[in-house]
């Protein structure tokens, strides 16, 4: 193992390659651009053995290669965000429903109007159903670790379904940062060849993509959330053998830190967790009696591990990066949902950072004091924003 | 039921459907005038008209095979191209019983 | 099963695509991948647990048949599975020439090894006869009719010979389905060029186009014999081939058998539209040298 300070597009180009992909393929999207920029390369200097790199004409495109592709028995990879995401997003659907495990590093943008380059969650948020597994990274150790268990749990016979690796655009894909970048040998150990159970051949003629009448749709979509659902044991276990093989244990679908008799629980994801972490332990320098609950699975979402470690608090605190327009933030409605008659907790959601604001460490510690204080009302609240007026024009 | 991954379904599993009782018509072969020369396979749109060897002949001192075109019923929708498309005129389409009155 | 598409599939009496499929598959022997976009063939033949197909096949979505053949071949070319067999997109007009466009320019730009096969019933027949880009002029959709005003489609069937030829792929042809040996050669013929090939195939639709069940033969001739629908082939940007008229017949002998066109005989924009076509097929005559 190499400890290198790289950036995190490298870390996860680098896992990519590791992870012995049969085709790649995407369409460039800022600040998704230099993790395909940097697998060009390594494809150009013949790093990739056998691996078709296709330059597609459009996202749309890109994941429609991939279907092709992953259908043939390909292991597949793409990276978007934004505009490219939802542009793929027909697809995308698609290939959950027919199986597909392709894997993808969403480097989180958020969604125009008003077009905005930089990060939040908007983006995958709005992919939230489409039946494709869900991790948020904190670090680019983390991104870069993930590549190689996001294939093994996508790749599994009880899963096959695809996988996104959401990673915070410029926060993480641009942040240099020391990685301890894995060897080849250790995951071919981890990683088996993709070997489908079912794949487009001449030898064994099978018909993919079949419509279905009412008489048997619904079904299909039994035997989706059966696989999200059977997903989850897939995902602990894999993530205890990494953490068994490299030493490094992020945790399961949740990550928690202080929660031992915690009263407030502070809930995140993503690269925010970093500061929240630290606010947290400030708070607890304190005497405040404060823990994290970082969510690294959203979808499937870990509603036993919740309502365990949540069991016992008085508040909670959520940050959000993303808002379901006309209601709340979306991490908050399915936490309120999934501890509905299991806790009585006083939930607070503060959207913040959304299109790149910047996140203050004054303005974590302020959210989380005044819902502790009881000053600010429960419910969903927009954090870090400046006085304005709303004009036509 | 079955349920499989991704609704993956088994080749020619669409011959569980007999589209044979759509149509009014049915094609008749007339043998005598019938060449063999497979038009009518090549234009059928639903694979259901064929052309079969019936027996040999001997034509100046060679074995050759008889060929007949003959319809499977349980398919065949009463389309009527293979009648329009025979060169030899050798198909008619005729009502099926049920219909008439 | 020697034409690796089977009965029981759900087309309409007479349906002229499944006389298409059939042939293509012949002539590659069943060695090859389909690809097929939303549209009547994949509802005809794609139900769950009814499939026709006897070779792999793949439906995704209507508008990206190009980009997953696309990937196909690159599966393909990664695994060392080449020698499987030929990609084969079967794709209507509208999934074709409107919404799959992007897609099929980026199939061919990048030259993928895919043999792309556009069906063409001049609407998007699956949703019930709306205009597409190929849709001929004066042709009465249910998006445009024919009303007090308007004279159906106003405006050109789109050249995607011209689109395909302008992407410089080996081999861009057209045929009709009223000849299944042309089809078959051609099939033969394209498959021998690495890279994109495009055919595009008339195929008369019963119910779109108004005609009876047993006439999609007889109309998809006469497309043929108006100079409406110029059968010609290009082999590496040269026109190297075209299917000469004995007697060419004016378009209205073609227009007056289909309900799609009947309108135009009595509406007062009707005869404008008629000459138009009659001067299309006149210059599709010129263009390609089609009267013998
Ligand atoms: C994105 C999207 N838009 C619209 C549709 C509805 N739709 C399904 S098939 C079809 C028309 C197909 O037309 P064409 O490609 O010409 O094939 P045909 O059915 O005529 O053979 C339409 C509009 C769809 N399935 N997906
Ligand atoms: S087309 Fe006519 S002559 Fe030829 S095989 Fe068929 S029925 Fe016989
Ligand atoms: S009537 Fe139509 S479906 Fe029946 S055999 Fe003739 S061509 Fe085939
Ligand atoms: S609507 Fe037209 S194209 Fe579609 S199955 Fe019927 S005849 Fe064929
Ligand atoms: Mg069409």
């Amino acid at each position: 193992m190499v400890r290198k300070v790289v950036r995190g597009f490298y870390a996860v180009a680098y896992a990519v390659k590791l992870c012995r992909p049969a085709v790649i393929c995407a369409y460039p999207i800022t600040p998704q651009t230099e993790i395909v920029e940097n697998l060009a390369t390594m494809y150009a200097n013949g790093e990739l053995g056998n691996c078709q790199y296709i330059t597609a004409e459009s996202e749309f495109g890109a994941a429609s290669i991939l279907v092709g592709a992953s259908a043939t028995g390909a292991r597949t990879f793409t990276a978007t965000c934004s505009q490219g995401l939802i542009l793929m997003s027909e697809v995308l659907w698609n290939a959950a429903g027919m199986r597909l495990p392709i894997v993808m590093v969403i480097a989180n943008r958020s969604l125009s109007a008003p077009l905005s380059i930089w990060n939040d969650h908007q983006d995958s948020m709005a992919m939230r159903d489409a039946c494709i597994i869900q991790v948020y990274v904190e670090n680019n150790q983390e991104a870069h670790d993930m590549i190689p268990q996001a294939y093994k749990i996508a790749e599994n016979k009880d899963v096959m379904l695809p996988f996104m690796v959401c990673m915070d655009g410029y926060k993480l894909t641009h942040a240099y940062e020391p990685v301890d970048l894995l060897e080849q040998e250790t995951v071919d150990s981890f990683l088996p060849p993709y070997d489908p159970p079912i794949k487009l051949t001449t030898k064994d003629p099978l018909t993919f993509g079949c419509y279905a009448p009412p008489h048997c749709y619904m079904e299909f979509r039994v035997v989706m959330q059966r696989a999200m659902m059977r997903a989850k044991k897939v995902m602990e276990e894999v993530f205890k053998e990494w953490a068994e093989l490299t030493g490094r244990n992020w945790g399961g679908l949740i990550a928690t830190d202080y929660m031992d008799n915690a009263e407030t629980a502070v809930v995140a994801m993503g690269s925010v967790v970093g500061l929240v972490r630290e606010v947290v332990e400030e708070m607890r320098k304190d005497g405040k009696k404060v823990g994290l609950v970082k969510i690294r699975s959203f979808r499937p979402f870990p509603t036993e591990e919740l309502r365990k470690v949540m069991k016992d608090v008085e508040n909670i605190v959520v940050f959000e990066r993303a808002v379901s327009f006309g209601y709340e933030g979306p991490v908050s409605i399915d936490l309120k949902s999934a501890l509905f008659g299991h806790s009585n907790a006083k939930v607070y959601s503060f959207a913040v950072g959304l299109g790149g604001r910047d996140i203050p460490r004054d303005l974590i510690r302020k959210c989380i004091n005044n819902a502790i204080e009881g000053k600010v009302d429960e419910g969903f609240h927009f954090e870090g924003v400046k006085e304005f007026e709303e004009v036509i024009i | 039921m079955k349920i499989t991954l991704g609704a993956v379904s088994k080749p020619y599993s669409a011959l569980k459907m007999k589209t044979g009782d759509w149509g009014t018509h049915w094609p008749k072969v007339d043998e005598e005038l019938c060449t063999g020369c497979g038009t009518c396979e090549m234009f059928c749109p639903d694979m259901c008209i064929e052309v079969v060897k019936v027996g040999e002949e001997e034509v100046n001192g060679k074995i050759k095979e008889i060929k007949k075109a003959k319809v499977n019923y349980d398919y065949c929708k009463g389309c009527g191209l293979c009648a329009e498309v025979c060169p030899a005129n050798a198909i008619k389409m005729e009502l099926k019983d049920i219909y008439k009155v | 099963m020697k034409f690796f598409f089977s009965s029981g599939h759900g087309a309409c009496p007479g349906c002229s695509l499944p006389i298409a499929v059939k042939n293509v598959l012949y002539a590659l022997e069943g060695k090859c991948f389909v690809v097929n976009p939303t549209g009547c063939l994949e509802i005809i033949s794609s139900q769950y647990d009814r499939s026709a197909w006897g070779v792999p096949y793949i439906h995704s979505v209507f508008e990206n048949a190009a980009a997953v053949a696309a990937g196909i071949d690159a599966a393909l070319k990664a695994l060392g599975r080449k020698d499987e067999g030929h990609v084969v997109v079967f794709a209507g007009d509208g999934a074709t020439a409107d919404i799959g466009i992007g897609c099929l320019s980026g199939m061919f730009d990048r030259n993928h090894d895919v043999l792309y096969i556009c069906l063409d019933n001049e609407a998007y027949q699956n949703t019930g006869n709306q205009q597409s880009g190929l849709t001929p002029p004066g042709s009465n959709t249910t998006t445009t009719p024919a009303g007090k005003i308007l004279p159906g489609k106003i405006g050109r069937k789109k050249d995607m010979v011209a689109f395909a030829l302008a992407h410089k792929i080996p081999y861009v042809a057209t045929a009709s389905v009223a000849y299944p040996n042309d089809i078959r050669r051609k099939v033969k013929r394209a498959v021998e060029f690495e890279g994109a090939k495009y055919i595009q195939i008339l195929c008369p639709c019963v119910t779109g186009w108004g005609i009876n069940s047993n006439e999609t033969i007889k109309v998809a001739r006469l497309a043929v014999e108006t100079a409406l629908y110029p059968i010609v082939e290009y082999e590496n940007g040269e026109l190297v081939r075209v299917r000469k008229i004995k007697e060419r017949k004016p378009v209205e002998e073609y227009l007056k058998i289909q309900r799609r066109f009947r309108h135009l005989f009595k509406h007062p924009k009707g005869r404008e539209i008629i000459e138009e076509l009659q001067r299309i097929a006149d210059e599709n005559a010129k263009r390609f040298g089609l009267d013998e």
